[in-house]
């Protein structure tokens, strides 16, 4: 406001000038705003940068000296806590135990969604709103709710502690939100197409197979990464079905590392570093469909 | 973890999709024999069976289950009435993660959306937005595990007169004051851990409403400032009603969200200092095998969350109405 008067005021007098003058005020005022939200980026990307910076070092520097004295000679940045790391017992299993984990937990719960939420979208039933309702509501139900009974289902099935109740366990967990989803993608697709298929003598198989899958590729991907790294960064899950079994994936070991280490956790961050490595990779490289995805599902809890 | 669990994951990479496909085909081919009134009665429940027989199986039967637990002992052979609850009201450990669980859900939800909202907002006036919002997104993708150990040394500790390694410590050292044991101290610990569960939500809150801001019309704003509204009071009357949707809902996700925290307490803290919250203490009962105790404490984070259900199902409703 007030720089807009001062031009009006001084505009005959000093035409040329005027608009640097307007410039800069305007800019001065904008000072605070640029201040402000650069304090934000600080506080959210200075943590990571600065774990990421005492992965390098020493564990006798980084029990000694804050990470920014690093960044003047000596330098000293080495490789040993990835090496004592990796070489830790049950570290490097739990690495691939992960992968294994993730992966077959992602296909089997989309294969299955993709087919449940067909059926809610192009489909009529006796029930199908009570039941579609009952899912809606099953996305916010906490996991905690389940832990008791399945854990002893998997132990009645000899299941516990094996990689497979895991990703039972997370089929069952992410099916909800994610037929919601495609329930949602799939039932906003022209009715003509299914339609004329059907003239065309096609049966739901074929229309299910040609026309509705096909078309909900880029939903099903950006689901796909979501739910990949969801499984990635479990936590809950992997440790009560799994707890001290071979089969534990990375983030219960780094956190049973944490608790049982006490002093001394410094290496911890190469394991943190190694660990959040996949999902910055994919946040990095795929951000739009990342965004995509989060944006989409809001109403997840 | 060797080589056949190698095998296992292949197979079921493989296999499951070729199952699906398998039923998907071959069922078909029997329910088209049938005649077109069983037919059109049978196809649905065949088609949804899969989903919701796993739904059911992990979430709808444990979830009743649960509840039944809840008022058995811990060796699931006798009802003891309400005995497990009058524990988990009585004792103090388990009021203690009641009383953090109730400050979680304030404050973490309060500033993860309030946050969201300022920054969303603030970002939308300059040009390197997008540069912004990768770094305040940067947490939301990272595990809490990894979180929390980032932030176990933001909030590092050693005695006073030693070097600080602790970002934070070290930072008001510059101003001449004594290091905090932040995670120890019971006055900051509960502080320390809700900011690291906002550090790693702030981001998605921020994405949302960003996503809704950029939806409400320049004209409108525009109309605003030409009645000569400031900043502030376009921030306040114009636009926060305008997202006030927007903001219900990320408020919903955020209030289950803090219901819910389990991994930033698990791993900061396990816990100890009086940092418990109700999903650390239940896992904790688990651990122990007190099976009663546990579902108990279940069922509780259950009824707290019940309304926020019945307001997801109500908005449901509405946008099926709309469709």
């Amino acid at each position: 406001m007030s720089a807009e008067q001062v031009t009006t005021r001084r505009e005959s007098a000093v035409a040329g000038s005027v608009s640097a003058l307007n410039n800069l005020g305007y800019r001065l005022q904008r000072l605070p705003l640029h201040l402000v939200i650069i304090i934000f980026c600080a506080i959210w990307i200075v943590p990571t940068i600065g774990m990421m910076i005492n992965s390098f070092r020493s564990v006798s520097d980084m029990g000694t000296s804050g990470w920014w004295t690093t960044l003047f000679p000596p330098h000293g940045f080495t490789l040993a806590s990835y090496n004592q790391v990796l070489s830790l017992e049950g570290v490097t299993p739990s690495i691939l135990s992960s992968v294994l984990i993730t992966i077959p937990s992602t296909v089997i719960q989309l294969t299955i969604a993709t087919m449940g939420a067909y059926a809610f979208a192009w489909m009529k039933f006796p029930g199908k709103d009570i039941f579609f309702i009952v899912i809606v509501g099953l996305m916010v139900v906490p996991i905690q709710m389940t832990l008791i009974p399945v854990l002893q289902f998997f132990q009645l099935i000899h299941l516990n502690g094996t990689i497979m109740a895991v990703w039972l366990a997370h089929s069952g967990y992410g099916l909800p939100f994610e037929v919601f989803l495609l329930r949602n993608y799939l039932g906003g697709l022209p009715r003509e197409i299914f339609e004329s298929a059907e003239v065309d003598g096609a049966g739901h198989a074929v229309r299910f197979l040609r026309i509705a899958v096909p078309m909900t590729i880029p939903a099903i991907a950006s689901l796909t990464i979501f739910v990949f790294l969801g499984v990635w960064n479990d936590l809950l899950v992997a440790l009560t079905y799994l707890g001290t079994s071979t089969a534990r994936p990375f983030t219960v070991v780094i956190s049973q590392l944490v608790t049982s280490l006490g002093g001394g956790w410094q290496f911890l961050t190469a394991a943190a570093v190694l660990q959040m490595a996949l999902p910055l990779a994919v946040f990095i490289f795929l951000q739009r469909y990342f965004v995509r995805g989060i944006t989409s599902g809001s109403v997840k809890g | 973890m060797g080589i056949d669990q190698v095998i296992t994951s292949v197979i079921a990479v493989v296999g499951v999709p070729l199952a699906l496909l398998g039923y998907i085909i071959v069922g078909e081919q029997v329910i088209e024999r049938l005649s077109d009134s069983v037919q059109s009665w049978i196809r649905p429940y065949f088609w949804a069976l899969p989903a919701v027989g796993f739904a059911t199986i992990f979430m709808v039967y444990p979830l009743l289950r649960t509840v039944v637990i809840s008022f058995r002992n811990s060796e699931d052979t006798d009802w003891i009435g309400l005995a497990n609850y009058k524990y988990f009201f009585t004792f103090p450990d388990t009021l203690t993660s009641l009383r953090n669980s109730l400050l979680w859900l304030v404050f973490y939800t309060f500033f993860a959306v309030f946050l969201g909202l300022i920054i969303a907002i603030l970002l939308d006036r300059v040009r390197y937005e997008s540069l912004a919002k990768i770094a305040i997104f940067l947490p939301v993708p990272i595990s809490a595990v990894a979180a929390s150990i980032i932030w176990k040394f933001m909030f590092d500790y050693q005695p006073p007169g030693t070097p600080q390694t602790g970002t934070l410590n070290a930072l008001i050292g510059l101003f001449g004051r004594d290091p905090v044991a932040w995670l120890v101290n019971s006055t900051t610990n509960n502080a320390a851990l809700i900011f690291v569960g906002i550090w790693t939500a702030v981001g998605f809150c921020m994405v949302i409403i960003s996503a809704s801001l950029k939806a409400i019309s320049s004209e409108v704003l525009e109309a605003a400032r030409i009645d000569g509204a400031n900043e502030f009071q376009i921030v306040r009357l114009v636009v926060t009603p305008l997202l006030w949707p927007t903001i219900t809902v990320v408020g919903t996700t955020m209030l289950i969200n803090s219901l819910k925290t389990f991994d930033i307490v698990y791993v900061m803290t396990n816990g100890a200092y009086d940092t418990d919250v109700i999903a650390t203490q239940m896992f904790s009962q688990l651990q122990h095998a007190h099976y009663g105790r546990a579902a108990a404490v279940g069922v509780v984070l259950f009824i707290a969350i019940v309304p926020l259900l019945i307001v997801n199902i109500r908005r449901f409703q509405q946008q099926e109405e709309q469709r």
